[in-house]
């Protein structure tokens, strides 16, 4: 296959075209692929692939246009221009749109690009994910199947440049296991899930996957639906992150500015319990979701969302903060096939010093939530109404207890950031960069028979 | 009605070669899944066209099979050096024992495309019209309406399928929508309301739908939920309006009939063929070949014509959906269920439309029939997890009902249940079939366009997620 043209020279290249009135910009991008799928002690599938992409946009008298393409054959580029401009002449003039400017932040200078994803032998994917298996069937004897054990590693290549002036490029790569045991109990089945992601192979942690996975199954193997009442709950922090991640989102700049957020009015008002930091830190390096730049090729920066429970700051792009009179955050994101939005990179909670079981002391009754479901269905962003299916453990005299499924948990995003009790210290990134600790929310409201 | 022949996506000579090359380092079976894609799409916000965009996608995707495990491989680039490279590739991963079969590709590889009018024939200014027209509509409902959002969008995609069993498919693929989504505004906050419309067809959706009605219904929604309540909290009967709830039976049972699940242990239906599994008043049906349906496709995306699959037939488990692996696993013949988001990914058992048939009641006595309970008028989205059966699907438009009657609001929740016992508690079903709004299913991490429909129905007991006691 080609591979002869570097992004970056070809994003460039392909600015020269742009006439006096136009802003263009052009992201570009390579990925390729490989992942490993086991079953039954073999391997049962390898899937590999490149792929590339291109998105053009072009800006002219605050009208914007946007074509993308899955491909970088010349004859394709130059056709896309024209494709963009000419998708424009239908958008509407909109004085605050046009490219990012250069800000002069300095980038992180994070060091993401590993080479030991480019070495990775096809010999140990398969090893892994047929480990991964063996492990999870050794670990109990309740587990007597694997619906799945992956491994997948991929390494990327993006280059986005402007007439604006900005013109950045990266690289990196990442792997990643996932495994779902089964655990059988007489007639009743339960399914686990675990994975991990790290920037090296070393850095997968496949101990804690088959544990996490083994218990995820067989942990719910008798599981009773609740009784309905009110409750305090202690979220795991993979489901603090699905929360937390919902608020985020609903203060960022476009919800914001169009009068989607319930929280749109609300800058600089205590909006949570005092005990809640969120923080949104690409800058650090630990976390997956690290970067140099946003989606619009700025220098990524530390933005402090949620301090002592004020809303301190909203998210932005360029586009946003300048309809809102403020400075891009650096929070654009994209992929190349779409135009830039707003978004998170690396969301964090400063943790608290409790450990897991100190919460439970604390909380004395309640239901400790291992996982949610129907996020996307039962969470509006707009209104602030919450109800999701929720599994867990219940706890009963500062003990975890017996499981439980087939129920919801309900309340508002409003209501859940005031009843916020307190914050673990159990702090971990997470495979999709979110660095999370358990928390506990009274005042719950739990449907269940 | 325009009825135009294509040429094959790739010449037959060389999807040829490339099989062969594919086969050469061994392997049972081979196949070129080739596909190009055209979508462009229109958003129109806070009273503008916000941004028109347009994408073009090209590539293959080639599989080698030797027993259970798959080689896979995809490319965007299609030169005959490009396929044999990724044929190659394929190959390698299957390291099956060599076998040089002869193939011969049945098929001519072309399609019709049947659509009267191609989306990409029409000027844009047409398609602005259209999202000018439904975001008036929508705010001359109500001067509550504060933001809309419409958006437009049209793909075309045709795809080819060859393999080493002869088969030279192809299929032309174009679907329409259009999606009103209104925030209103009142004293206790915003509340949403959308409005869908979507078919396999053309730019004719438009002369078949009135675009104006259905941006006033969306209104509509947003504005009957500014004095909604929150919903109860716990266990009622429930009554789900035409149209409104098929993604229960997408999530209940659909997804535990997809048989790659049901071979794994991974399904509460699995090994339970012809048992009652269901109310007898309940026959669910698959069909990729329902009229212009959002999921209708006349191939499946491993070249297998789609058809009419009934899975529970008066309650009882009649069968499983499948694709090439399972079915020829098993020696039978697979049912037009395999299908992938694109060139990029395996396919694997997905449904297309999915849906409950009508029985006999008249939905009005269902209603009044009912003293206390949840009416549903729309569902949203849903999850499942198929080895217990428990799902959870959110209602976007509620009411309650007291006393046989429809009342208040309710505002937004999820419903949690399990797919086995929701089944058997099926109460009735009304004699008003509709199908629903257009969905896309979510499965490992790939989308496809689904179709769901039910007729008007009671369950005895759903979990209802809401605050109020």
């Amino acid at each position: 296959m080609k591979e002869a043209v570097e992004l970056p020279d070809l994003a460039n290249g392909l600015l020269s075209v742009a006439h006096d009135s136009e802003q263009i910009e052009v992201c570009v991008s390579r990925n390729r692929s490989t992942s490993v799928k086991a079953y039954q002690g073999e391997v049962e599938s390898i899937k590999s692939g490149m792929t590339e992409a291109v998105g053009v946009r072009v800006i002219v008298d605050g009208r914007q246009g946007f074509a993308s393409a899955g491909s970088l054959e010349p004859r394709v580029l130059s056709q896309l221009i024209d494709e963009a401009r000419e998708n424009l002449k239908f958008a509407e003039h909109d004085p605050y749109q046009e490219l990012a400017s250069p800000d002069g932040v300095a980038p992180p200078g994070l060091l993401l690009s590993d080479p030991a994803i480019r070495s990775i032998s096809e010999s140990h994917r398969a090893a892994v994910a047929i480990e991964l298996e063996k492990r999870c069937l050794a670990a109990d004897p309740r587990v007597k199947n694997v619906r799945s054990a992956s491994w997948s590693d991929g390494w990327g290549e993006f280059a986005l440049a402007s007439t604006s002036g900005i013109s950045v490029h990266s690289e990196g790569g990442s792997c990643s296991v996932g495994v779902q045991p089964l655990a059988e109990d007489g007639t009743e089945t339960q399914i686990g899930f675990a994975g991990d992601a790290a920037r090296r192979p070393d850095g997968l942690d496949l101990d804690r996957v088959v544990n996490e996975a083994v218990e995820g199954a067989t942990g719910m193997l008798g599981a009773t639906q609740p009784d309905t009442e009110s409750v305090t709950v202690v979220l795991e922090p993979s489901v603090t992150a699905a929360f937390l991640g919902i608020v985020a989102g609903a203060l960022t700049g476009d919800r914001v500015i169009k009068g989607r957020s319930p929280f749109a009015e609300r800058l600089g008002e205590s909006i949570a319990a005092a005990a809640l930091q969120l923080v949104d830190d690409p800058t650090d390096i630990d976390s997956l979701g690290a970067d140099n730049h946003d989606g619009e090729g700025l220098a990524t920066r530390v933005n402090s969302i949620i301090e002592n429970g004020v809303l301190s700051k909203f998210l932005h792009n360029s586009y946003t903060a300048r309809r809102a009179g403020e400075i891009s955050t650096a929070s654009a994101v994209r992929g190349t096939r779409s135009t830039p939005g707003v978004g998170l990179h690396a969301l964090s909670l400063v943790p608290g010093t409790a450990t897991r079981q100190q919460l439970f002391d604390e909380v004395g009754d309640g239901i400790f939530i291992r996982g949610v479901n129907g996020l996307h269905s039962g969470v509006n962003p707009i209104s602030g109404d919450f109800s999701v299916g929720a599994y867990g453990h219940r706890i009963a005299g500062g003990e975890l207890g017996e499981p439980f499924r087939e129920a919801t948990i309900a309340s508002t995003l409003q209501r859940m950031l005031l009843d916020i009790e307190a914050i673990g210290g159990d702090f971990e990134f997470l495979p999709n960069g979110s660095g999370m600790a358990s928390i506990v929310i009274s005042g719950i409201a739990l449907s269940g028979s | 009605m325009q009825s135009k022949s294509t040429s094959p996506l790739i010449d037959k000579e060389i999807v040829a070669r490339t099989l062969a090359s594919a086969m050469k380092n061994g392997g049972e079976w081979a196949e070129v899944f080739v596909e190009d894609r055209q979508n462009a799409s229109a958003d129109f916000d806070e009273g503008r066209v916000e941004a028109m965009t347009s994408s073009r996608d090209l590539g293959a995707g080639i599989r080698v099979t030797v027993g259970e495990v798959t080689g896979f491989a995809h490319t965007s680039d299609l030169s005959p050096a490009g396929l044999d490279e990724a044929a190659r590739a394929a190959a390698a991963a299957a390291k099956g024992s060599t076998m040089n079969i002869p193939i011969a590709l049945r098929g001519s590889g072309t399609s019709k495309n049947n659509v009267a009018i191609p989306p990409s024939s029409v000027p844009k200014s047409e398609k602005v019209k259209l999202l000018r027209l439904a975001d008036a509509s929508a705010r001359a409902e109500d001067h509550q309406i504060t933001q809309v959002n419409v958006r437009y969008s049209e793909g075309c995609r045709q795809v080819l399928v060859a393999n080493t069993d002869g088969v030279f498919n192809a299929d032309n693929q174009t679907r329409t929508l259009l999606s009103v989504n209104c925030v209103a505004s009142g004293d206790q906050g915003l509340q949403t309301g959308r409005e869908t419309v979507g078919y396999t067809v053309g730019f004719e959706l438009f002369d078949e739908h009135d675009i104006e009605a259905m941006a006033r219904r969306a209104a509509n929604r947003a504005i009957t939920k500014l004095l909604a309540r929150p919903a109860p909290s716990g266990q009622l009967p429930v009554v789900i309006e035409k149209g409104g709830g098929g993604v229960l039976f997408h999530e209940a049972c659909g997804h535990g009939l997809e048989a790659d699940l049901v071979n794994k242990g991974a399904s509460v239906f699995r090994d339970r063929l012809g048992e009652l599994v269901a109310d007898p008043s309940v026959t669910l049906v698959d069909d990729g070949t329902m009229g212009v349906e959002w999921g209708t496709v006349a191939i499946d995306d491993e070249g297998c014509p789609t058809q009419k699959n009934v899975l529970i037939e008066d309650g009882v488990l009649t069968d499983y959906m499948w694709d090439h692996m399972r079915s020829r696993a098993e020696g039978r013949s697979p049912s037009g269920n395999g299908r992938r988001q694109s060139y990029q990914h395996l396919p694997m058992v997905r449904m297309t439309n999915t849906f409950v048939m009508n029985g006999e009641v008249e939905p009005q006595a269902i209603i009044s029939d009912t003293k206390s309970g949840v009416y549903v008028a729309q569902l949203g989205g849903g999850q499942v997890n198929t080895a217990t059966g428990d799902f959870v699907f959110g209602m976007t438009e509620a009411y309650l009902i007291e006393n046989g009657e429809i009342t208040t609001p309710l505002r937004e929740g999820n419903l949690i249940g399990n797919g086995p016992e929701v089944l058997k508690n099926i109460e009735v079903i009304g004699n008003d079939f509709a199908m629903g709004s257009p969905g896309t299913c979510g499965k490992d991490g790939q989308g496809v366009p689904v179709g769901d429909g039910q007729p008007t129905l009671r369950v005895a007991a759903l979990t209802i997620g809401g605050t109020a006691n």
